[in-house]
């Protein structure tokens, strides 16, 4: 999953150029991502996880690095998984990518 | 906090007489000196800015030497076209209508706006009115991400997230009116050899809160040095009408009205103007807080969104690029 986040940004936010962008780096401090780029973002990850990404969700705290988005994206997939058939958090294992 | 909070507004208060001769002069030295041009044209929005240009340019130039133009169109509030005409008979200045509509809608602006917004509201059509809104900086700490605000023939209100395609869009048609405004004016400048007025102030400029090549692009902009408030008070000092002086700012560009606050700075202007101040003048956000009254945390986030609109607006300034 980490892989294909830091893919998607490098490829769409800075041209490619892989070795400006470290997986605890701000998006914000660092200006890779406006406000449309959240949008694109926030797509990306709906599409490519099957998760829906609510108005409230949309905060930094969950977006603003790779390492936080990969780690958002695990607790609404196990969330998903807990509500969707009682599958317990333990057994659930690696989250899918 | 009291004395801090004078002190504050202290700092935003400026000599309007000094202010209105030093601004006079200036332009009077660009307009006919630097550019060799024989006068101005002004469009006025009925908003307090250009209103404050033109009178400045009125008393500049001489009345005679300047030109006012209304550009309306089909989702402009009737109260820009009555407030600029308020200014024109002010002044006893020329002045000319030239309605936009039949424009934007041979470049599709309306269509390609509304083929935008269905994309998020299919049933966005005939009668429906909208707007584009961010979050207040207020909304905790959450990413400024528009929205659009849609109201349906029958009053009913709805709020959409927007899709980058949508939002993209309908920013991309509505800028059709900046540019189809400028293009007016410049038709009218070449036509009397005039110079064409920006009306930007301080905020706008610094924030990129204009259209490139659209109400970006002027001539000689005579208040993009001066804060809001500062703004409004050469405005009281030069006699702009109580109706303009109490107009709320708004963007006139949405069938469905839409303060400035909402579409782009997310705080009233006084604040912005304050944060604005505060950082370059490198007030940490604790002594801006205790001057202005705000939170530190929300001088902390407006810091944020200055630096963030700040790396958007090098674009919207920048010239076209030439190899050295």
């Amino acid at each position: 999953m980490l892989r294909i986040i830091r893919k998607f940004v490098i490829e769409n936010y800075l041209f490619g150029e892989e070795g400006k962008l470290g997986d605890e780096d701000s998006f914000m401090e660092t200006g890779i991502i406006d406000s449309t780029g959240i949008l694109e973002l926030v797509r990306f990850l709906e599409s490519t996880y099957g998760i829906k990404v609510g108005d409230e969700e949309l905060i930094p705290d969950n977006l603003d690095s790779v390492n936080k988005i990969v780690s958002f994206i695990h607790t609404k997939q196990l969330v998903s998984i807990h509500a969707d058939g009682g599958t317990s958090l333990q057994s659930a294992g690696k989250p899918r990518l | 906090m009291t004395t801090q909070r004078a002190g504050l507004s202290d700092l935003l208060r400026l000599d309007p007489a000094a202010e209105t001769e030093r601004i006079k002069a200036w332009i009077r030295e660009t307009v006919f000196h630097q550019l060799r041009r024989r006068g101005a044209v002004i469009g006025v929005s009925g908003g307090i800015d250009s209103s404050v240009v033109a009178l400045l340019c009125a008393q500049a130039l001489g009345t005679d030497h300047i030109l006012l133009l209304f550009m309306p169109e089909a989702d402009s509030s009737l109260d820009s076209l009555r407030l600029g005409r308020v200014i024109a008979d002010t002044l006893n200045a020329k002045s000319v209508m030239e309605d936009i509509s039949p424009i934007l809608r041979g470049a599709r602006c309306y269509e390609r706006r509304d083929d935008s917004i269905r994309l998020v509201v299919p049933e966005y059509g005939h009668g429906y009115r909208s707007k584009i809104v961010l979050p207040g900086l207020l909304d905790a700490s959450h990413y400024a991400i528009f929205s659009i605000v849609v109201q349906s023939p029958d009053g009913q209100m709805k709020k959409v997230r927007l899709t980058p395609e949508a939002y993209l869009g309908i920013v991309a048609a509505t800028n059709f009116k900046q540019r189809a405004r400028k293009m007016m004016e410049y038709y009218h400048a070449d036509l009397l050899q005039y110079a064409v007025a920006g009306t930007p102030n301080l905020l706008e400029y610094d924030q990129g809160f204009f259209v490139k090549n659209g109400d970006g692009a002027a001539d000689f902009k005579p208040i993009a040095h001066l804060y809001k408030s500062q703004v409004y008070q050469l405005a009281a000092y030069l006699g702009v009408p109580e109706e303009i002086l109490r107009r709320p700012p708004t963007t006139d560009t949405y069938t469905l009205e839409q303060s400035q606050e909402e579409f782009y700075f997310t705080l009233p202007y006084e604040q912005m103007d304050a944060c604005l101040y505060g950082k370059d003048h490198g007030m940490s956000a604790t002594d801006l807080a205790d001057a202005c009254g705000m939170t530190k945390n929300l001088v902390e986030r407006a810091y944020q969104m200055i630096e963030a609109k700040r790396k958007v607006a090098k674009y919207l300034h920048a010239q076209s690029m030439t190899i050295a």
